[in-house]
């Protein structure tokens, strides 16, 4: 059913694009997550603090903070949680939202996401030197600090210099364009 | 849910093709020896890794599912994936569409637009260690072996997607790859941190992030003089592999820890040729831990270090 979900709290939004997203309202504030979290000491708040700021409807701040950009997701939190709530998927559903609105924390690697995501869109196969060019060109430093691993990986046969194409490209491509429309019908 | 007839569906991956082309080439190896057959899934197509659903969820799961339509149009009940993003994936939306009707109907519908669909639950989604450990078994494995790994100490890491969520291995420790690799002779260290992230794409975005959760994982490892740390999954090799030069820049450490996959251990211990299992294109030389077990050691350049004692001539 279309919902924009116009008239529905912060926390209903994020809970409702969540797949099992509902659980967050049983959130202890245990603070397992945070403590848990490899990467949690860059985080602006622990997803524990999040979760509080988003019952408390503090929707800026948390669409504003680093802290989904930091997660790695890799659903530790998300298995140690007691209240079994779908942290890392929470994380990428705050990201979506940030991007939807077009204003997110500065070490957002939106850059990343996009130029990985624009050779799968293409050619239906990832494409590593692609990316990583791509990414470069809004990253030029990059290019610099990991040009000579990416000269190494090359002479040892890791990373081909021309990308992969599945056969049947408009199939997926059909795919991929319903499922943005259905996307569509929906906030998130 | 196991097959005993050794056929299984395979989706390789992209990076099996590119930094993981040694993952691809030794479990092709181990495969002849054990007498599996992997049938590539055709024209099968990228998971997304962890980019795609942070953009467009109803997207990144309809791209995961046009693999799974596309292995149970084949007729496989099991799916194999020798990567631990590509089993998450393709694991994950499968129990989502079998779980949340409504994703149920959106990839149901964009699969429709292509021609093709998938009903939720008709394909087992497992990881190529499953399949060795429980279909093959430990004891048939071990009737294989004609080299011991004796002497040589591993460091079993699991990496994370592979034990979560909903897996049903221990998330914090697993030990079906210990067991894996002391029966191929190898002494297994303790490693408390065998499923902690290696940092996932963050190498790419944030250094100084990724490079210390690579670090803690480098120093478990070698507080327990591992000469080996022996993974499951290519994002985990490239990243504490061909990472580890860098991370010994950042923090002043003097790691050298060769990472190499499962599959390239089984095949050393089965006898197997150093270029039959792709050893020798780590970016961190392996050939100080094979030493140990008098394995014939990678080709790698010459160097055109003279010896010490040389006469000091000119060098042309």
């Amino acid at each position: 059913m279309p919902d924009n979900g116009a008239g529905k709290s912060f926390y209903e939004r994020v809970a409702a694009a969540t797949p099992g997203g509902d659980v967050l309202m049983k959130c202890l504030q245990c603070g397992t997550c945070g403590g848990s979290c490899p990467s949690g000491a860059d985080m602006d708040s622990t997803p524990r603090q999040l979760f509080a700021m988003i019952s408390a409807g503090m929707e800026d701040e948390v669409l504003s903070s680093n802290t989904p950009w930091y997660c790695v997701s890799c659903y530790y939190c998300t298995v140690r949680c007691p209240q079994e709530i779908p942290i890392t998927m929470i994380m990428y559903t705050l990201k979506r939202m940030a991007l939807a609105r077009g204003h997110y924390h500065k070490d957002a690697h939106i850059n990343w996401s996009k130029s990985f995501t624009n050779f799968v869109e293409l050619n239906g196969r990832s494409f590593e030197l692609g990316a990583m060019t791509l990414f470069g060109l809004h990253n030029p430093f990059a290019i610099v600090k990991q040009g000579g691993l990416g000269v190494q990986m090359i002479t040892k046969g890791r990373m081909p210099p021309v990308p992969e194409r599945i056969r049947n490209m408009p199939q997926l491509t059909a795919i991929l364009n319903e499922a943005k429309r259905i996307a569509e019908e929906e906030e998130v | 849910m196991s097959q005993s007839t050794g056929h299984y569906g395979f989706y390789p991956g992209c990076s099996m093709g590119a930094t993981a082309r040694s993952y691809l080439q030794s479990t092709e190896a181990i495969c002849k020896a054990l007498g599996l057959t992997l049938k590539e899934v055709d024209d099968w197509n990228c998971c997304g890794a962890s980019e795609y659903i942070s953009m467009n969820s109803v997207a990144a799961y309809s791209l995961i599912a046009r693999n799974l339509s596309l292995a149970a149009q084949e007729g496989h009940t099991d799916l194999v994936a020798p990567c631990n993003m590509c089993f998450l994936n393709l694991h994950k939306v499968d129990g989502y569409m079998e779980k949340y009707p409504k994703i149920n109907q959106q990839v149901g519908r964009a699969l429709a637009a292509g021609g093709l669909s998938y009903k939720a639950g008709s394909v087992h989604v497992r990881h190529l260690l499953d399949i060795v450990v429980e279909d093959v078994g430990i004891d048939a494995v071990t009737a294989k072996i004609t080299r011991p790994l004796k002497g040589l100490r591993v460091a079993p890491y699991y990496g994370c997607l592979l034990t979560r969520p909903d897996s049903r291995y221990s998330p914090e420790y697993p030990t079906h790859l210990d067991d894996l690799l002391e029966a191929l002779g190898a002494t297994v260290v303790e490693f408390p941190l065998k499923t902690q992230c290696c940092g996932g794409h963050m190498t790419q975005i944030k250094e100084a992030t990724a490079y210390d959760m690579i670090r803690r994982i480098l120093q478990n490892a070698a507080e327990d003089q591992a000469d080996a740390i022996v993974t499951i999954c290519p994002m985990c090799q490239l990243n504490l592999d061909a990472f580890q030069p860098q991370v010994n820049g950042m923090f002043k450490t003097k790691f050298h820890l060769p990472v190499l996959y499962f599959t390239q251990m089984m095949g050393v211990a089965f006898g197997l040729s150093n270029k039959e299992l792709g050893i020798g294109s780590e970016i961190t030389s392996s050939k100080t831990a094979f030493r140990k077990i008098g394995q014939e050691e990678p080709e790698e350049q010459k160097s055109l270090k003279r010896d010490k004692n040389a006469l000091p001539m000119p060098r042309l």
